[in-house]
Parts: C-alpha cells; structure tokens; sequence
C-alpha cells in the first residue's frame, strides 16, 4: 500500500514539474557550470588535435579527395551524446548548447559529460566488454555489475589508465571487495575441484584487449596469417597466470604452473612465463602478475597505447581507426593519427578523458556525413570512407537505440539524477527491447546489417507505442499542447527526436498535418510524426 | 549430374561475387578494411546475392529431379541420450534396464520410447557415431549447428544462415530462416551478418510478436508516406550511403511481411483438430506443425527445440517425457511430409549437442559425452533405413578415427541442396571459409 501511494505521489509529483516546465527549460546543471576550457586551449592539445589534422589532409590530399564539410554543431552533439551517454541529447541539452558561446561549444559539451555520471557508467559498460566480455561467468565467484560499477568509478575519477590496468592484471582478493579481482575470476575454472584460472582465457584478453592483438590463433598452433606469432608466445603469456588460483581470502598467487599439453604426444610440460616481445621491458623480478602488469602498460610498449587510442576511436566514432579493433598489426603502414595520439596518450599521463576529447576535438571528429552542398554533383565514395574525408555512418547499437527512444520521449534529460520512476523504467525496457533488438555482445564494432525483427520492433513494438502515444509525461503530448504554434511544434518534435531543425519541405509537410487539428487529433497527429521520426534512417543510424 | 554439379560451381568460382570484390579490396588497402562496398552492392543487387542468382539460374536450366529446397533440424537441448533414444545397447550393462523394439526396417532397433518413429524408420537413416571433442553445452551447440568448432576470432554462420544466404529467395515474404521455441544459442548468421539470424517465434498458439500495426491502415500508410519526406531530406548529399544503410530496404520487407498472406503459415489453428492430435498438443508438437507449413512457403530452414534433455538427474524418467514429446511430433512430421509429396524436397534433422554417458552417475543421471552419439537425417533425397557406424555395447570411447564428423553432416545436407560444400565465403581478416570442412556421406545421396 505505501509503495504504490508513493508511486502515485511521485506521479503526480513528476506530472506537475513536468507541465510546470516549458518547452525553453533554463537550468543548468551543475557539471555544465565550472567549464574551464583552459586545458583544451592550451599548446600541447592544440598542437595535438592540428597534428591529427594534418595527417588526414595529407592523406585526402594525396587521394585527390574533397572532404565533406564541418557537421552543424547539433549534429557533432548528438554523435558526442551517443557516445560517451549511448542516448541523444535531450531538448533541455540542445536549448542549453543553443545558449553557449559558438566558439567554444563542442569542446564545453564534450568536457561536460566526461564529468557527467551517465558517461562513465555507460563507458564502463563498453569497456567491461573488452576487459570481461558479457557473459555471467562463474557462479558466486564473479560478480559482473560489481567489477562495472567500480569501473565507472575510476572512470568517473580519472584514474590514469596504466594504472587502472596494472590492477586488473595484478589484482588479488575477494571479488567482492576488490571488484577489480572480478576480471581475474571471470575466468576461474569451471572444475569444482580446480582453484585455478584458465590462463588462456587471461592471456587473449591481455593481448586483444591491452595490446591489440590476437595471439588466441597461436594457442593450437602458430598464427597462420601473422607470421610473427608461434604458439609459444601464446604459452608464454599465459603462464604469467599459471599460478593464480582463487581461495577463501579471494585471488592470490599459488605455486601452481602453467602446464600444456602435446596435442600429438599427450605429454604435459611446464611453461615458463614469457613475454612475446620487448622482453628487455619485463621486470625479472616479482610476482608473475605483477611483472606482466609492468610489462603490459610500460611507457615503451607501444602496443599498450595504440591498443587504447583505436578503441576510445572506435568507441568515438563507431569504427576503429585500425580494423579489427583487437588486432593492430605491428609492421604494415598504420595512420599517423594513431600514434600521434599514443604519444599524447603516454605523455599526458594515460588520461582517458583527454584522449576521448582529443578525439572529439579532431577535424575528422566533426565532418559531415554528408557531401558538401557547395560543390553540386560530388559524391561521397568508399574511398571517402576509407580515409575518414567524411563522417562514418554507423548504425546505433541496441542500446543507443533504446536510449534514444526513451530520451526521445521526454523533454527533460534523463539522468541519475533523474526521478527514480523514469531510471527504473529505462532499466528495465532497455534490458527488454535490448535482448529483442539482438544484442552484439563481445564482438563490438562489427557491422552486420539491420533484421526484419528490429524493424518490427521499431514499427509495432509495444516501447515505441507505449513511448508515442497520449500521456502526461509524452514528449509528443506536451509539444502538442504547449507548443504555441504549428512551426514551433514540428521543430521542437526535429529537436527532440533527430536533433536538428526540419528542412523547409519537411516543416511544410508537417505542419499540414497539424493544420487545424484539435485537442485529440493533435496529439494524434503529433504522435504520427514522432513515429516517422523514430522509424526514419536517420534516428537508427549515427551519421 | 556430379558432372553438372562440379561444372555449375566451377562456373561460380570464376564469377567475381560480391564477397572476393570485398577480399581483394581489404587485401590491397592496408589498414582500412571497410566493407562498404559489400553493403553498397547488395543494395544494387536487392536481396539476391550473386551465388544465389547465378543458382537461380542454374535451377532454371537444369529441370529433372526436385532437390532439396528446406531443412527441418529438431534440436534435441541439453543433449539427448543416444542409448534411450537412436542407439540402445538392450540387455548390456550401459542400457541400465532400457529395452529396444524394432522398427519397420529389419535389423533396426529403436530404444522402447519411440513406437510411432520405429513405424516410419524407413524414411530415416541413423548415423550413430558421431564424435566431437566439446562436451560444454555452448561449444558443442557451436559446433553441431555450424559445422566448425568455435573460434575466438569468429563467428560462423550455422547451417540455416548459410542455406538463406546461398539459396534464392523465391517468392518468400515471411523470414527465411525461423527459429521456434529457441534456446540461447538458436540459428546465427555470424560473420555472414545479422540479417541472416533465425526469426524467433514462441509456442504457434499464441500469435507472432510485433506483426500487427498498432494504427489501423489508413493512418500507417499516411505514417509511412510522411516517412518518406524524412528520408529525402536525409539523402540530400548522402544518397548512396543512405541507400547503402538498407534501411528502407528492411523496412519495406518488415511491411510485406506485416500484410503478406503467407502469415496464415505460422497459424497452425488452421489446421485440422485430428492432425494436430498426431503431433501431439505440445509446444514442441505444434512448432513441428509450424515447421511445416513453413517450409511449404518457401522457408529454407526451420529449427524447433526440444529442451529438456541435460539428465544428470534420473535420466530414465526425464527421457521418458521427453521421448513422449518427441515420438509423436517426430513421426507425424515425417508422416505428413510424404503424405503431401514434400519429403522429398525437406529434409530433417534431429540432433543435440552431445550424447550422453554411457555409465550412470550417483543419481541415476548420465553425463556430458561427446565420444559416440547419433545424429538422425531424413528426406531431401537423403536414402532412409540405413544405420552408419556404431558405439561400443560396453560403453568405450570412440576415438576420432572410429567416429563421424560433424563437418560430414553438414557436407552432406548441403549436396542434398545442391551446393558444393567447398563454396567459400569471405570471413573478416579476410579468411575464406568454405561452406563445409567436411566431405558429403555418399551412402546417403542417392
């Protein structure tokens, strides 16, 4: 009885506030307050972001290619939103972006949500799927939601990135109290009797993951394509782990070995820890874990970096810089932006918001998707995709969608500050619409083409109707009712939905439909067209 | 017509498919390795892929015999055991106490729960040893219906996406590859793309999720209008790769679907109540019911699972259920397809994960065993009341070279259907990957 009058109060709370705000909401949040663009004007970024320029220039110059032309600012939001949030900005978002200073507006919308809680629980999220995949993992040993939850913590707070690593690689204790113990446990063996770790789950995790490569091809025999990879430097990286076991106090290091077995002999033999290259920059001493962790993240190991840039990249822009994102090949000719923001990457202390702003800053970063209007007939070809002389166009995963249907809806930002009515609907319809949609699981930036099942979904699925149709808290109720003409209702519905402003055409066409109608039929009207909105090209892609 | 096979595919090979333009793009393009041009020119093409036109084509030439057109795999979860279902060892020690009754083919026995199967053992043939290295549910899933063991650096297509990729669409508007009462790891299209995963459907009583409009159809239509007034304003500049996103494509075919009336084929109340009584008025029954009238419409493949069979526990009573469930559906199905003439033209499969020990654990279960299990085939031309190979009746391992690969299941029902399994397609890396490792059963063709 108490739990549903407080949801009834907080319905009637958040219907009041709802109707008490206008289609212009004013505030500020707090973390868009204390902007200090001081770090992004100084020499060292600047210099890093013209150097990044430079290089594609060359590069489209060499090619003969035009690049498109800079994104509207909007545009360049809603790719940063989508992101570093995996929603679209809300109207109050754009409204707020609308009010900011031109010249300074990406770097203060990008700077802002670093610091917003939505980004780093939803980086944590992509980044847990690298560092654990998505699988529920062991019974009691593992908790998944805990190792996220910390993740975004140190995400949220900076921490240096070779830090951050050499702690999951070296981490001891119980998978409750030290969450990071959590990427060791993850692969704990599936034997009862063992408290040992598989070690080679740990070392292809290591070498995609932290290194960019894909060293699993060598765990039965050497890689067939990358000549450089022998089935011994598989073994070697995963003795480091031979001795981890997992026991009452949690992840420690035992005295077991590493301990394989000749697939044509059947013998077993110890392995001794190895590392496949650079071995001049692993320690001699030490516990295993611990030498590889200062291995892995050494300044030296170039691998380490590049690993990280290519997928912050790919988180970015929705591709890797280097495809796949997992495997950069050591020798063939790589795109000099990779290491000039490696470098930076190392330099600046593995700071992982400066890195995804970097990004962010880049001319690349804020092409269009589109050919440039001012020179008629050209158009955009793979080669323009190939060397990044136009914007991506990526379709959004389940969750981008999900959390643009949701934000869609409401005019308010969606936020854990939010009331708590709107955050348990959105956990509990994402997981929903998100298993439907057809999750991508580990294997993030592949692209694999749309299904007949999405579309239905989108069409006819009972989260679009329940998100379109008449109700108090509906983006496309309160446009209807409060939006003070025709013009106005079809361009806030555009801002709302695909964050721009409608064609002249497309506001023509609309505003017929609403020409006229009343009360009811407006709002059915108004629910019509957010449908369009949400089942367009545009909405389901990031462009 | 071995000879017409080899020089068809001959043909293909040197036809430049869509997926070798891509190989040799990303082979000579260094660090980039879009496949852009893949997406572009399957937007050209429509849904036809070059393979399955140039087939199309061939089919048209060709004339004679019917071959197979859809595959029926009954999938057995949990791992069915083969010693209380296709492969009893009666009076041995591993049997503990399960009997055999004979079939309709003399000297093919059946374990006890199975009457009606035995009676239409002549359609069936049994290949009883059948060995893989995975005993972990996912794995061996893997592996079974995909033909490969898994791999960390892919995911393979399993048989139903490979047949949908390769085979001519036809005159098909609902999903070409249905999965019913699926499991979590039902038919993917892995690195073939997502457009290729099975149509999840639940138990045929209850109607398909999301088909029907929440507008009635003068206000979808005007939805669908406006619709467009959106997309041009969004091709401006962007008209290829607009197009290339195929978007409006999926679209457009969601829409066909959504009022096309091959839907009637997921409606198994349209058929008669004495049928339905045959396969049984189980989910699993009516999903083979299902299957039927799916692949009557021009579905490729259809996967309905049982699940169930994972007895650590009391394996003798779980199987006993289970083979309840089975028996009636399994036999009805086959029954029904030759009463229509459509045998011939499906084929069915039933097969799990693994088999199951042939010793009894402390609670009356049987474990994991992938050493020595049986995969049954029927139709699609596949010859019926043969059994291939054999387990141990004390219960030893089959080593590799005693067993059956998979790999061989695979090349063989991919023969039934007219394609070559060493076709290949274009993995990520880029890595050709050949339709089937294995080599077609020719006991089985006819």
């Amino acid at each position: 009885m108490g739990a549903k009058n407080l949801v009834f109060g907080g319905l009637c709370l958040t219907g009041v506030l709802a109707l008490a705000s206008s289609l212009r909401p004013r505030v500020t949040p707090e973390q868009w307050q204390d902007f200090d663009p001081a770090p992004y004007k100084q020499a060292g970024f600047k210099e890093a972001v013209a150097k990044i320029n430079r290089s594609f220039r060359e590069l489209w110059l060499q090619a003969g290619l035009a690049p498109s032309p800079k994104a509207d600012d909007l545009a360049i939001a809603r790719r940063v939103s989508l992101a570093l949030t995996g929603a679209i900005p809300s109207l109050e978002e754009v409204r707020l972006l609308q009010s900011r200073d031109e010249a300074h507006r990406i770097d203060w919308w990008v700077a802002g949500l670093l610091k917003d809680r939505r980004a780093s629980d939803y980086l944590s999220e992509r980044f847990a799927r690298a560092f654990v995949g998505v699988i529920d993992g062991p019974f009691l040993v593992y908790r998944r939601r805990r190792f996220v939850s910390w993740l975004s913590e140190e995400i949220h707070n900076n921490r240096p990135y070779d830090e951050l690593v050499r702690t999951l690689i070296a981490s001891d204790g119980l998978w409750t109290s030290e969450p990071a113990s959590n990427f060791i446990t993850v692969a704990i063996k599936p034997d009862d009797n063992d408290v040992g770790v598989q070690e080679n789950v740990l070392a292809s995790r290591v070498a995609r993951s932290f290194l960019g490569v894909r060293l699993d091809c060598s765990e039965c025999h050497d890689h067939p394509f990358q000549e450089q990879w022998k089935q011994s430097h598989f073994n070697g990286l995963a003795a480091f782990f031979g001795p981890a076991e997992n026991s009452l106090v949690g992840v420690r290091d035992g005295r077991s070995t590493y301990q394989v077995e000749d697939r044509d002999t059947l013998e077993r033999r110890t392995v001794e820890p190895s590392v496949p290259f650079l071995a001049e920059l692993c320690p001699d001493a030490g516990l295993p874990r611990q030498r590889l962790a200062q291995w892995v993240t050494h300044p030296k190991n170039k691998a380490f970096a590049r690993a990280i840039v290519n997928r912050a990249w790919a988180i970015m822009f929705g591709r890797p810089l280097v495809q796949p994102v997992d495997n950069i090949p050591s020798e063939a000719p790589l795109p000099p932006a990779l290491d000039v923001l490696a470098d930076d990457f190392v330099a600046y202390g593995y700071d992982l918001q400066r890195l995804l702003h970097l990004i962010a800053a880049s001319e690349v970063f804020q092409l269009d998707s589109a050919a440039d209007p001012n020179r008629p007939g050209q158009e955009l070809t793979e080669r323009h995709e190939e060397l990044w002389a136009t914007f991506p166009m990526i379709r959004l995963r389940p969750e981008q969608v999900v959390g643009g249907v949701l934000q869609a809806a409401s005019l308010a930002t969606l936020d854990y500050q939010s009331h708590v009515l709107f955050r348990a609907i959105k956990a509990a319809s994402t997981n929903d619409f998100v298993q439907q949609y057809g999750d991508f699981g580990e294997d993030e930036f592949s692209d694999r083409g749309g299904t007949i099942p999405q579309r239905l979904l989108m069409m006819n699925g009972e989260l679009i109707r329940d998100r379109t149709v008449e109700g108090l808290l509906q983006a496309s109720s309160r446009i209807a009712q409060l939006a003070p003409d025709d013009a106005t209702a079809v361009e806030t519905a555009y801002l709302v939905v695909l964050s721009r402003r409608p064609l002249a055409e497309e506001s023509a066409h609309f505003q017929a439909r609403l020409r006229g109608a009343q009360s009811t039929d407006r709002n059915g009207a108004m629910e019509d067209m957010v449908w369009t909105l949400l089942n367009s090209t545009e909405f389901s892609w990031n462009h | 017509m071995e000879s017409l096979n080899t020089r068809r595919m001959s043909a293909l090979a040197s036809v430049p498919t869509a997926n070798v333009g891509v190989a040799s793009d990303l082979l000579g393009s260094g660090w980039n390795r879009r496949t852009w041009l893949k997406t572009a020119s399957l937007a050209g093409a429509g849904w036809l892929t070059p393979l399955a036109s140039m087939l199309a084509r061939a089919d048209e030439q060709q004339g004679g015999r019917q071959r197979a057109q859809s595959v029926i795999l009954l999938w057995m979860g949990g791992g069915a055991s083969q010693l209380e279902t296709f492969d009893p060892h009666p009076g041995k020690d591993i049997s503990g106490g399960t009997q055999a009754i004979e079939t309709n083919v003399s000297g093919v026995k059946l374990a006890a729960g199975l009457p009606r199967l035995a009676e239409q053992m002549d359609s069936i043939s049994l290949i009883r040893n059948v060995v893989t290295r995975e005993g972990d549910h996912e794995r061996g899933t893997y592996l079974v219906k995909t033909g490969y063991s898994p791999l960390p650096v892919m995911v393979h297509p399993t048989l139903g996406a490979i047949l949908c990729h390769a085979l001519p669409i036809g005159q098909t508007d609902i999903p070409r590859h249905v999965s019913i009462l699926p499991g979590q790891w039902y038919g993917r299209g892995g690195f073939l793309g997502d457009q290729f995963d099975a149509f999840k459907i639940y138990d045929p009583l209850n109607p398909v999720p999301d088909l029907a409009a929440r507008v009635p159809d003068d206000r979808m239509q005007k939805r669908l209008d406006d619709l467009q007034v959106v997309e041009n304003a969004f091709a401006r500049g962007r008209m290829a790769r607009a197009k290339a996103t195929l978007h409006a494509d999926t679209v457009a075919r969601a829409r066909t679907m959504m009022t096309s009336d091959q839907l009637d084929a997921f409606d198994v109340s349209k058929e008669s109540a004495e049928l339905r009584a045959k396969y049984g008025e189980t989910p699993f029954g009516r999903a083979c019911l299902t299957a039927r009238r799916l692949t009557e419409n021009g579905v490729r493949c259809v996967e309905v699972t049982l699940q169930g069979w994972d007895t650590h526990a009391s394996n003798h009573d779980g199987c006993k259920t289970q083979n309840n469930i089975l028996d009636s559906a399994f036999a009805a199905l086959i029954a029904d397809l030759k009463e229509r003439g459509q045998l011939e033209t499906t084929i069915v499969i039933c097969a799990s994960e693994f088999g199951r020990t042939p010793s009894i654990n402390g609670f009356g279960g049987r474990d994991h065993w992938p050493g020595g299990f049986t995969v049954a085939l029927a139709g699609g031309g596949i010859r019926g009341g043969r059994v291939l190979g054999r387990t141990d009746p004390d219960g030893a391992r089959l080593t590799p070279a005693q067993g059956r690969k998979i790999a061989d299941i695979h090349a063989t029902i991919l023969k039934a259907v007219g394609l070559d399994p060493t076709v290949e397609n274009i993995a990520p890396g880029p890595r050709p990957i050949k339709l089937s490792e294995g080599s077609a059963i020719a006991e089985l063709l006819a």
